[in-house]
This record gives structure tokens, sequence and C-alpha cells, in this order.
């Protein structure tokens, strides 16, 4: 018979008070397979520790169940005190008598009743518990950044700062993300792009830094440590290693399409620079506005270019990478409201515009050299709206959760349009003004004293009146009507996770939430990390952020990453699927059903049915170690049971639901 | 040949006599067969659903359950907003939700299985045969004869239940009066309450939301208003001498005395004429003045139409129209 020691932890009053402590001990002690137990005060503490240890060698226990919190509070700390005694530290059982008994029951009585079966359930699959081994793995010491935007940008520099190689993947032909399209930031009113294109130049400059603009990850395999990611170089048409920047074949080029980074309000070439602070700041050629590529006739650029960067004949590049961990900092894109806002013009109205385009419209290098003027005569508004929550906390419409940045977005946009134009009026409707944040508050409180008219209620409908739009809203706080007469109407759209994201996602085997976000391994305690090892989470693409949380996530995500680079190997758990091969049929539903893609068929060599004892090699489930994450889906999957999880194996829960019927 | 159960509705045979004739006139041009439900009754309108929810669904059921008895292949057809919402509801409720049936059927103490549509004309107009055979009919074309399609909040409201696509600029009559030559205005008021029978019991409350609705269109530079809906009809019209007079106090702040509204027409610019879209394409087709009863109208049409044909004055267009 296994010798096992039970510990029933007081966890001061957190237990004692709601179940009888030692009378649970006493009950432990009877229970088949036990030859000792003992209750204390704090069981995880250092005294507590000791006791334990002090236990095994003296009792010579080879098992150990401790009835005390949740095994995610102080697993891991029992299992590195076993690792000392020289017991396997899988040969433990925590029976949690604190989150599911304690604290949820009211009844002494019944509790302890509660909490001696579950002690009695811990012995019963401890008897079965066999000693498991973790792996070493080894890592590759390089980090890949997906997505250019500042969170990626500060990953980037974070991670190549403390010494090792980063690769910054970034699918536009400049990094910078949405930041570089904005004139400030809130609260201190700076200017956006004297904050970031310096960190932008440190990118292309840093040593450990390999820049690839305009490219996209296109696969990505291994696990934790060992990533092998295929990433695709986009057809430039342009020779980079040559090329100066010199920006003449820009100014000739003839083609000229509406420039997505200006929101459309002005017009770029199709041989381009995203814009004049681009990093890197070489042009591509956009080959679905182009003439040459098009039509074959043109060749401007060609004939212009004094250094023959020039090529028609480029194509897209595929090459791969090995990387230890990846950083997503995919980013987000505002909704597209016109879409889903008949009520407000869904387009029609060319003065209604998102905030994103008001940014390009007061910056200083965008369209109008900071000019705020109407888009549809180009004449100074005197009234300007601004509605908040397009797009967001509207379930019906748009999206059910806040965008958390609007708020002091909208605030910050009244202030620029005071700074610039002289007697005009803001109207500010809202729902509620969240303002939490460091410097937030104040800047609000500054807003309404510069004179932003908050009205409390969402706008109902945009319509024309000759030449002047009107906003018909219900201000809930006068149970009335408004009509409020505007020259130019700016919502505040929603964030939504950037186009693509869900894919990257999928290669990553990330999870996402309903809303397309990347969820993170625990939403306090693992904020950076995904469920999958070695990939974590930098910015707007785990949820809506404004500047400063983006920042600090970032540097959060550098910090873990570079923690993984530092060891040499890491321990892999041994808690994972494993397949008794003569079991399997291979008929890989395992596979199909595994949310990691951690199991692939392999073969191993067998005698083909009938008898005829003809060696034939047949297809068998094979687990991935470093990418099983020990969820258990392919052991319910599998049809034959020739899949258990390692410290989870059917026998040994099957065993601890017999035990209840003693 | 087009046919529809047709299910007329009250005000076909009261306030919209000019509407009805030229509905009579425009269908039989473009040669669709509109055949009467038979013993139809008042489909309930704003009053029955808001007493009773079984009642309010069941009027409208007994002219449906009719039509389907009597004329099992044909799609259930009417003129009129009000009536539409709710002969809609009613199609849509018994095939979405098996209560309500049971309530109907219960009430009717007849079958009532929606397997047919319920439409609007301006569904049926919308069609591109349909269309095709309007261009045809069409003898004679308005010049610079701007309208401002006005469409009544129930012949799209709730879209959950009418399917309407664009709920908040619909086209549909815009692309059907481009063919009479007619220039379409883009304003803001296409689909808002007319104030529907309130305009009865509740004027006062329902001014302002006729009003916004006839300013807007003559801010946007509308000659004339068209409507799909012999109620939102009547109601944009009928009260526009009040308006203007109001708005005339408003300016001079000199009080008008309302008897003198009898002797003092108010400025022409002050008021907007309302034709229903049969009546343009009535027009349009060769209909005189008199043949559609457009005298009916509370505000003068004739002038309008008139400049919109050919820049004849009011009198020789009436003659020539007779």
């Amino acid at each position: 018979m296994s010798k096992v020691g039970v510990f029933v932890c007081h966890c001061g009053t957190n237990i004692a008070a709601a179940v009888d402590v030692v009378r649970a001990c006493e009950a432990a002690k009877s229970m088949p397979g036990v030859v000792h137990a003992a209750e204390y005060k704090y069981m995880c503490s250092e005294p507590g520790q000791q006791m334990i240890l002090d236990a095994i060698k003296e009792y010579g226990l080879k098992r150990i169940v401790i009835a005390s919190c949740s095994p995610r509070m102080h697993e891991t700390t029992f299992r590195k005190m076993l690792k000392k005694s020289g017991v396997n530290e899988y040969l433990i059982e925590i029976a949690n008598i604190r989150e599911q008994v304690a604290w949820v029951h009211d009844d002494k009585e019944k509790a302890t009743e509660k909490a001696i079966d579950l002690i009695r359930m811990a012995v019963a699959k401890v008897c079965r518990d066999e000693p498991l081994k973790s792996q070493m793995i080894p890592i590759t010491k390089r980090a890949l950044v997906i997505g250019g935007g500042i969170a990626g940008i500060q990953a980037a520099l974070d991670i190549a700062d403390a010494g090792h190689e980063v690769t910054l993947v970034e699918r536009e032909p400049s990094i910078g993300g949405r930041m570089v399209m904005l004139d400030k930031t809130f609260p201190t009113l700076d200017c956006s792009a004297c904050i970031s294109t310096p960190k932008m130049v440190d990118v292309s400059a840093h040593p450990n830094i390999r820049l690839l603009a305009y490219s996209e990850v296109a696969k990505v395999e291994g696990y934790i440590g060992n990533f092998t990611v295929t990433i695709r170089q986009k057809a430039r048409y342009v020779n980079h290693d040559i090329c100066t920047g010199c920006g003449a074949c820009s100014e000739k080029c003839p083609a000229k399409v509406p420039s997505a980074f200006n929101k459309g309000l002005s017009k770029r070439p199709a041989i381009y620079t995203l814009f004049p602070q681009a990093v890197p700041a070489k042009p591509v050629i956009d080959k679905d506005s182009c003439i040459k590529l098009k039509s074959g006739k043109c060749g401007v650029c060609e004939k212009i270019c004094p250094l023959g960067c020039i090529n028609y004949e480029d194509e897209d590049m595929e090459f791969t990478e090995d990387f230890g961990a990846i950083v997503t900092a995919t980013g987000y894109q505002t909704a597209d409201w016109a879409q889903m806002y008949d009520e407000y013009g869904a387009g029609r109205f060319p003065d209604v515009i998102d905030g994103l385009t008001f940014e390009r419209l007061v910056n200083a290098s965008g369209p109008t050299e900071g000019h705020i003027v109407r888009p549809s005569d180009g004449t100074e508004p005197k009234t300007i709206s601004i509605i908040k929550c397009v797009g967001s906390r509207d379930p019906k419409k748009g999206r059910a959760y806040c965008s958390r940045a609007c708020c002091m977005y909208a605030a910050k946009h009244a202030r620029q349009i005071f700074g610039k134009i002289e007697g005009v009026r803001v109207f500010i409707f809202y729902i509620d003004v969240r303002t939490p944040g460091k410097g937030y508050e104040e800047f609000y409180d500054k807003t309404r004293e510069d004179g932003a008219i908050y009205v409390r209620g969402r706008v109902s409908r945009i319509y024309k009146e000759g030449d002047t739009l009107i906003c018909q809203a219900e201000d809930s706080l006068l149970g009335k009507q408004v009509r409020v007469k505007s020259d130019l109407v700016i919502l505040e759209t929603a964030m939504e996770p950037a186009e693509g994201s869900a894919s990257v996602a999928g290669m990553l085997g990330a999870a996402v939430d309903g809303d397309g976000w990347l969820t993170e391994a625990h939403p306090k305690l693992r904020p950076v990390e995904t469920q999958v090892g070695g990939v974590f989470l930098a910015g707007v693409c785990q949820g809506p952020k404004d500047i400063p949380d983006t920042v600090s996530q970032a540097s959060a995500a550098a910090a873990k990453v570079i923690g993984l680079l530092n060891k040499n190997e890491m321990e892999s758990s041994p808690m994972i699927a494993s397949v008794e091969a003569d079991k399997c049929s291979g008929c890989s539903a395992c596979e199909a059903i595994c949310p990691y893609k951690a199991i692939t068929m392999g073969e191993q060599p067998g005698r083909e049915a009938g008898g005829n004892s003809k060696k034939v090699m047949r297809p068998i489930a094979v687990v991935n170690a470093g990418l099983c994450q020990g969820c258990g889906a392919c052991t319910v999957a599998c049809r034959t049971g020739a899949i258990d999880l390692l410290g989870y194996r059917n026998r040994q829960i099957l065993e601890e639901v017999d035990a209840l019927w003693v | 040949m087009l046919r529809y159960a047709y299910f007329p509705g009250c005000a076909s045979e009261s306030t919209a006599k000019s509407t009805t004739l030229a509905n009579e006139f425009v269908f039989g041009a473009v040669g669709i067969d509109l055949v009467e439900i038979e013993d139809w009754c008042c489909c309930g309108a704003t009053s029955a659903h808001t007493l009773s929810e079984t009642v309010g669904l069941a009027l409208p059921a007994r002219a449906l359950s009719r039509a389907e008895r009597d004329h099992p292949d044909l799609d259930v057809v009417t003129g009129c907003a009000s009536c539409y919402a709710r002969l809609k509801l009613a199609n849509y409720k018994v095939r979405t939700d098996k209560d309500a049936a049971w309530l109907v059927e219960k009430a009717l103490g007849r079958p009532y299985t929606a397997k047919n549509e319920v439409l609007n004309f301006l569904d049926i107009l919308s069609l591109d045969e349909v269309k095709a055979s309007i261009e045809t009919a069409i003898l004679r074309k308005f010049k610079d004869l701007k309208v401002a399609c006005y469409y009544g909040c129930l012949n799209i409201r709730p879209a959950e239940v009418t399917g309407a696509k664009d709920r908040e600029n619909p086209m549909a009559m815009d692309e059907i009066a481009v063919l009479t030559g007619a220039v379409p205005v883009d304003w803001g008021f296409k689909t808002e309450c007319c104030g529907a029978a309130h305009q009865n019991d509740a004027a006062r409350q329902t001014r302002p939301l006729t009003a916004r609705i006839l300013e807007n269109a003559m801010a946007a530079g509308a000659d004339v208003i068209l409507t799909a809906c012999p109620m939102c009809q009547l109601n944009l019209e009928m009260r526009q001498t009040e308006y203007a007079r109001k708005r005339e106090e408003k300016k001079t702040g000199k009080k008008v005395f309302p008897l003198l509204d009898m002797v003092i027409k108010p400025e022409p610019q002050e008021t907007i004429p309302v034709l229903s879209l049969t009546e343009l394409l009535a027009i349009a087709m060769g209909a005189g003045g008199r043949r559609l009863s457009l005298d009916v109208h509370h505000v003068p049409v004739g002038g309008v139409i008139a400049q919109g044909l050919s820049g004849m004055n009011e009198k020789e267009v009436r003659e020539a129209f007779i």
C-alpha cells in the first residue's frame, strides 16, 4: 500500500471557521493508504512546509495530500517543497477546501463532511498518481514582433536593448501605426509625431533589430522557444538596397489615388512612402494603382530614378526564420461607422467625419496643414458637434464594449478646436464621461472650462438643412429633444481588432474573444501572456487601450520575452497528452480537435489486418511536448481511449469518483 | 399580366379620393390587375393595437385570410402605409410567432397561414418590368420639377418586419419619380413621422412633426412633396395654411386673426403642394386634372404641375388637362 500523508490547513480562520479541521484530519487517518495525518494553521508557511518535510522523513511518506486553498494558489509551492524531499513532485494532490468549501458554505457540519469527501477523493487519486518528469526544451534566443505600431516598436526596442535579436514585421510600407496619424496626445497635448518618430528612427538604427516593413507573417510552426516562422516580403518593385529615398519618383508619378493614411482627404501617387517621416524612408509601388503594372504603359519612375532601383518584375518573396518568442502587436482599426449607422448619413454627408479623419485634418503635417475646414466646401466650421460611443457601447448596432480612449479623445479634439478656431462652439454628445487615468479628469475639467458643451444623450440622427447638418438627440438631463445646427460632425468611433488579426491569432494558435480581441492567459495575473507558451500580447490587439497603457503593456510583454530568452533551456510541463501506440487506430480525430496544433499523425510499423502478418507502416498520433498545453480535449475525442492526459488519466479521475461511494 | 389581391383601406374611399382615382389610372395604364379583396374591413390602424394586441392582429388578418382563401396564388397589396404596417405585421407575426398565430386563428374562426406576401405600392412599382411599363406609358415629362419623396415611417419601419434595406434614406420612390422627368431632392425627412392619427386628437403635439417635414423639404428646394400613403398626404397638406400663419406671426410678432385666413391667403412660397406618387405618374401618363379630381387638394397643385410640364399657367393647364 502506498504511504500517504494528509496535511490539513486552517488557513488562519479562512478554512477553520467554516470547517472542523481537526475532525477532517482525524477522518483522514482512517482512509485507505493513509499512514499519517496532521493539521496546521498555515501549511504554506515555512514551518508548515518543514512540518511536511519532517513527516516525510519520519513516516517514510511516498505520496502527499494537502487540504488547503485552490491548487492554482499553492500547488507550485508544494511541488517545489517536494523536490527538496526526494519524493517526485507530481505525487501530490491538493484538496481545495477553501474556495470550494469554506468560502461557499455556512453549515459547518455539512461543510466538514464535504471537506472530508474531497480529502478522500484526493487520497484515492494520489494513490494512482505516477511519477512524472519534465523535459528540458532548448530556446532560440531571438524574438519576433508582429506589428510596427507604438506597441510593437516599444516591445522591439526593449527586447533589443536587453541584448536579444528582434525581427519586427509590419505590413504597411512604414512602421508607426495609428500613433503617427495623430496630431496631439492626451492629457499633455504633446505632439504625437515628436514623441513617436524618434522611436521609429531608433528601431531602424538599432543593431539588434531587423525591420521588415511591407511584410506579413505567412505561417507559424513550432512551440515555445522553437518557433519557425514564414515571412512574406510583399513585392516593393523598388530595390531598397540601392534606393536613397530621394523622392523623385513619387513627385513625377502620374497615378493619383486617395491616401488611406490621410483618410482620403488627399491623394498619393502609386509609388509612395506612407508619410514624409516614414521608416524606412524608401518608397514602394502599390501594384493596384500603378499604371505601368496595370496596363504596361508609363514607366516614368524607372526613367526618373537616377540609381535604377525600379524593378517592375519584383515578386512576393517568402523566407523562414527561427524564433524563441513572439509578441503580437497587431493593433486596431476604427469601426466602419458608415456600414452601421444609416441614421448618421452612412457616408452621404462629407462633413460627418470620424475621429481619425479629424486627426489628419488638424495635423500640421496633414493635407490641410492643420487648418480645420469642412471637407465639403473648405470653409471653417463655426459650430462642431462631437458624438462619442459611435459603435461602442451599442450591442445592437456595434460593439458592446467601451473603447476606453474616446472620452479623452473627444475632450482632446474639443481643446484642439478651441485652439485653432476663434469663437467656435463645440457640443459633445455623450453617454457617460469616463476619465480614469493620471491627469485625465483634470483634462476633462479644463475642456469644459474652455467652453465645450457636454450634452448627455446619443444622437438619434443627423440630417441636412441647407448647408448645415442637424444633430438630433434627446438631452436626457433636460428630458427634451435637442437639435444642434453643426457645420462639422466628428464621430468618435469604436476600436476594432485590426483586419487580419484573427488570421494571425489562428496561425499562432492563440485564442480570440467574441469581439476578435486576442485573449490573455489570465485577466489579472497573466495579462500579457496568451494560452500559447511563448506568445505574448502588446497593445490594443488584446483590447482597447490608450497610448500610455499600450506602451506599458508592450514593455511588460518585452520583460516576459527577455525573461524567457535569458534562459538557455526551459522546463516543459509533463502533464500533457500521451498516446498508447498499440491502441491508437490513427483516425486523427485528436488532430482535428487539438486547439494548439500539438498533435500530428506519425507512422509506426505494424502488421496488416487479416492475419497475413505483412509488415506495413500505419499512422498513429504523435504529441508535441512543447505545444501541448494539457487541456485534455483529445482524450475525450479519442474513440479507442488511446490518449490519456498524464497526471489526469481516466483511471485516476474515476478513482476519485469511486472514492465518493465509500 | 401581374395580379394582386388588393386591400384598398378606408381612406381610399374618403379623403384619398384623388389618389384612388390616380391609382386606378396608373395601374390600368401599366397593366396591373388589382383584385379587390371581398368584404375587407378596417385594418385597425392606430387604434386597435393600442387597445388589444389580438384585435390589432386579427383585424388585418381577417382580410388576409379572406384573400388567401379566394386568391390562393396572389400576394396582397395596399396603397396605404398604415394599412401596410398592420397587414405586414399580422403576416409577420403569424409566420414567426406560434402563440400569435394561434390567437389570430382563434379570433377569426378560420385558418390564416400567411403563405403569401404583403406588399405596398412601392414594392410593385419598383419591379423592373413595371418600371419598363411606366416608361412606355408616360406621354409627357416634367421639366425641372423638384420633388421631395416622402416615404412615411410605416412603409419602412420596423425594418425587421418590412425587410426594408435602407431604412434611413430609402430610394425606391425617388427611382420611380425620375421616370416622369421629375428631379428628386436629397433631403432629411424621408421617413420621419407625420403624426399619423394624432393629427386629429393631439394637433398641438403633431404640429412640429409635420411642420419640420415641410420646412426641410422647402429648404432642400423641393417644388412638391410626393407621398406613398393617403394618410401622410392628408397630414402634410391639411394644416399648411395654419403653419404658414404661425410662421408669419413668429416673423412679424403680430398675431394674425384666424378668420382672416379665409380671406388673406398665405404667400405661395409659404406652402408646398403635396401629391401622391401615383398622381404624379398619372399626370405624366396623360390624365387630366379633372379626371383625377386634383381640385380636392388643400394646397393647390395646378400651378406646380403647369410649371413643371411646360411653363403653362394654371388656367391653360386646367383647360389642357380636362
